[in-house]
């Protein structure tokens, strides 16, 4: 009997062992930390770049152009300003680029619709604001590519550097570790018309609003949430007095 | 009964209100001494609740269609997207709905585990238990169709390597998965018999067979903690000396639980409604796209120990592709719970008065599962393989071993009567 508990703790110590052996290392690229903005005025800088240039190849179908009044554009900035000439103000902020034919012309890949793409690209890696954040600012000079551009988070992505010459030209340098593994630097090689700094915060911008547009309702709903927490702990303190006073005498 | 309002009697004249009420509630004795495990049952009745008002929302403005809009997204996918930003509320629904889903199998699998707790599957509960475990499948064939639907990658891929292991059955394989997916491969067709299958036949199938589990166990009456019987004590009127009326005692009671759910229920879904991707798949806000596999496919945590299990199995059979005993173990795997009440050879029915090796065999049983459970979401590896080997070798120890540990396991007396502990 006796042998049998030892046995018994024996394997219940192998099992509780057992998911160090298998623990996965987290594989990819260091993803940065994206410095995210509720800002308006950073959302509405983010939304302008994202409709005259992502908007260019990528549509973001899901949201309709005056869904942007939620984050401080009135309708007639949005006409003014983002608004294509063929386009109202209630409709879905599609683009004219079909997507058979875009499929043609980037290589057998349509450039995809960005609505989701923050909550599409989490991971254990970090979040898909830190992922698009970090995107966005590792292109680099590789003439091996067609289109002559690469990127660390993305390799082989089919899309060029389209802030380029915002951000200027990065050349990769790349170290091969003895234990077969590469580490990619990158160095500014040729400067764009922006420092550093004023590119990041550019590239913040663009990414606080797409987090935005992932989920527009994000923060109402954490807002609403609290009130739905205290009304809850009213509630149990409610029905736990009600249980408390109906079994009295249940002994 | 003289005191009876016009209309009432004028009802119960017609239909068992009064009675049903009486048997059902304000007359059913439930032992007094229920503890926290007790409280999934109801819960789980509430989850149900809970899944069809807000499906009921959900097919109003969802639509079953693979076909692709003029962005080149899926229709069904985009219904999806409309019902969270434009449908008023729609957001709260479907989050409801999509958290519901994950709510559902963890209150039903905390309501099983106290099920192997106190031995509530012993005579005379063998009914009660089975219908319980059809549950179970019919629930797990609902959460796989529903996954379908929203079209996004996981629900294609992880559908297309379920339905696949189907055409691993020799013979009538390969006809068999294409019957289930009304295609050779999974398409329109296949979303629209999931959506049937899942907003109708499952549903109906799944509140009969809720409805034969409560009659059942209300014709037997509940078991407790303690594991004994409180219908063996009875005082001058009939009435079991350790039980209390269900309505109101319970009923206030699972307010109580009600509430204390509901808060953890509406902090994931206000705060963190995709749970670390473990209730919403990250990959599943990309569009389904039959042209490029993801790189890892993984089911949902709630099908993870199975799905484990399942691909445990590494050896041919017989001839027979080692796939098709993979689908064979997963399956045994749930089916092997209902027989529960015939491998279960111990005098008592409550771990309280079990001894160390069913506490033993069940601890690891429980960490067997969870480890399954963990392995089940990552990508296989060799070392990860023997694993989970191990742990579903340790999970059917648990069951075919039972009918030998539980006999000679040296058992504590049972009360006379319910204790509170």
């Amino acid at each position: 009997m006796k042998n049998l508990i030892v046995h018994a703790k024996r394997l219940l110590a192998a099992a509780l062992l057992a998911p160090a052996l298998v623990l996965a290392s987290a594989e990819g690229p260091q993803l940065d930390k994206a410095p995210l903005s509720k800002d308006p005025e950073s959302l509405k800088r983010g939304a302008t770049i994202f409709v005259t240039t992502c908007m260019a190849c990528h549509s973001a179908s899901f949201m309709r152009y005056n869904k942007l009044t939620e984050i401080g554009f009135t309708e007639a900035e949005i006409k003014e300003k983002l608004l294509p000439p063929d386009k109202k103000v209630g409709d879905l902020m599609t683009i004219a680029m079909r997507p058979q034919d875009a499929k043609k012309w980037f290589g057998g890949v349509a450039p995809p619709d960005l609505t989701l793409v923050t909550r599409q690209r989490n991971s254990e890696l970090g979040s898909g604001a830190d992922w698009v954040y970090t995107y966005l600012r590792t292109f680099y000079r590789d003439p091996t590519r067609p289109n002559g551009w690469n990127n660390v988070v993305f390799p082989g992505a089919g899309m060029p550097h389209v802030f380029w010459e915002l951000q200027g030209e990065q050349t990769a340098k790349i170290t091969k570790h003895p234990d077969g593994t590469e580490s990619i630097e990158l160095v500014l090689s040729k400067p764009g018309s922006m420092s550093a700094q004023e590119y990041d915060k550019m590239v913040a911008d663009v990414v606080s609003f797409m987090q935005w547009m992932g989920e527009p309702i994000a923060e109402k709903r954490k807002s609403i949430g609290i009130w739905v927490m205290i009304y809850l702990a009213v509630f149990f303190a409610l029905a736990y007095a009600l249980k408390k006073a109906y079994w009295k005498d249940v002994h | 009964m003289t005191t009876k309002s016009g209309l009432l009697q004028w009802i119960d004249e017609r239909f068992p209100l009064t009675s049903t009420i009486r048997e059902h509630l304000t007359e059913y004795y439930a032992p007094k001494n229920f503890n926290f495990w007790y409280y999934f049952g109801s819960l789980a009745l509430l989850v149900l609740v809970i899944q069809i008002v807000t499906g009921i929302f959900l097919v109003m403005h969802y639509k079953p269609d693979a076909s692709l809009n003029a962005s080149g997204i899926p229709v069904a996918f985009a219904s999806v997207e409309y019902i969270m930003r434009e449908v008023p509320g729609g957001w709260f629904i479907r989050y409801m709905h999509s958290t519901g889903a994950s709510a559902f199998f963890i209150v039903v699998y905390m309501h099983m585990f106290r099920g192997l707790l106190y031995g509530s599957y012993r005579t005379p509960r063998e009914l009660v238990w089975i219908f319980g475990v059809l549950i179970f499948l019919a629930l797990m064939a609902e959460a796989f169709m529903g996954y379908l639907l929203p079209w996004g990658q996981m629900s294609y891929w992880g559908a297309q390597v379920i339905i696949n292991l189907f055409s691993a059955i020799p013979v009538i394989g390969p006809d068999l998965s294409t019957v289930i997916r009304g295609d050779f491969v999974i398409s329109d067709a296949t979303l629209n018999r999931f959506f049937s299958l899942h907003v109708i036949a499952v549903p109906l199938v799944l509140l009969l067979l809720v409805a034969a589990h409560i009659i059942a166990l209300h014709e037997v009456g509940s078991n407790n903690p303690d594991g004994i019987e409180i219908k063996k004590k009875k005082d001058a009127n009939g009435r079991p000396l350790d039980g209390i009326p269900f309505h109101p005692y319970y009923t206030v009671k699972d307010i109580v639980g009600v509430a204390g759910f509901l808060i953890v229920f509406f902090a994931v879904l206000f705060f963190v409604p995709e749970a670390g991707g473990y209730f919403l798949e990250y990959n599943n806000f990309i569009p389904a796209n039959p042209m490029v596999t993801p790189p890892h496919i993984a089911p949902v945590w709630y099908f993870t120990p199975f799905y484990s299990i399942l691909r445990a199995v590494t050896y041919p059979l017989f001839g027979i592709d080692a796939k098709f005993w993979g689908v064979v173990a997963m399956g045994a795997a749930v089916v092997i719970i209902a027989f529960l009440p015939w491998l279960d050879r111990s005098p008592v029915k409550s771990i309280r008065y079990k001894g160390p090796i069913y506490k033993t065999a069940l601890t690891i049983f429980v960490i067997s599962f969870f480890i399954l459970g963990y392995l089940g979401v990552l990508p296989p590896t060799p070392g990860r393989t023997l694993v989970s080997q191990i742990c579903a070798v340790l999970y059917f120890a648990f069951f075919l071993l039972m009918p030998w540990y539980s006999k000679i396991d040296p058992c504590k007396p049972e009360p006379e009567r319910v204790t509170w502990k």
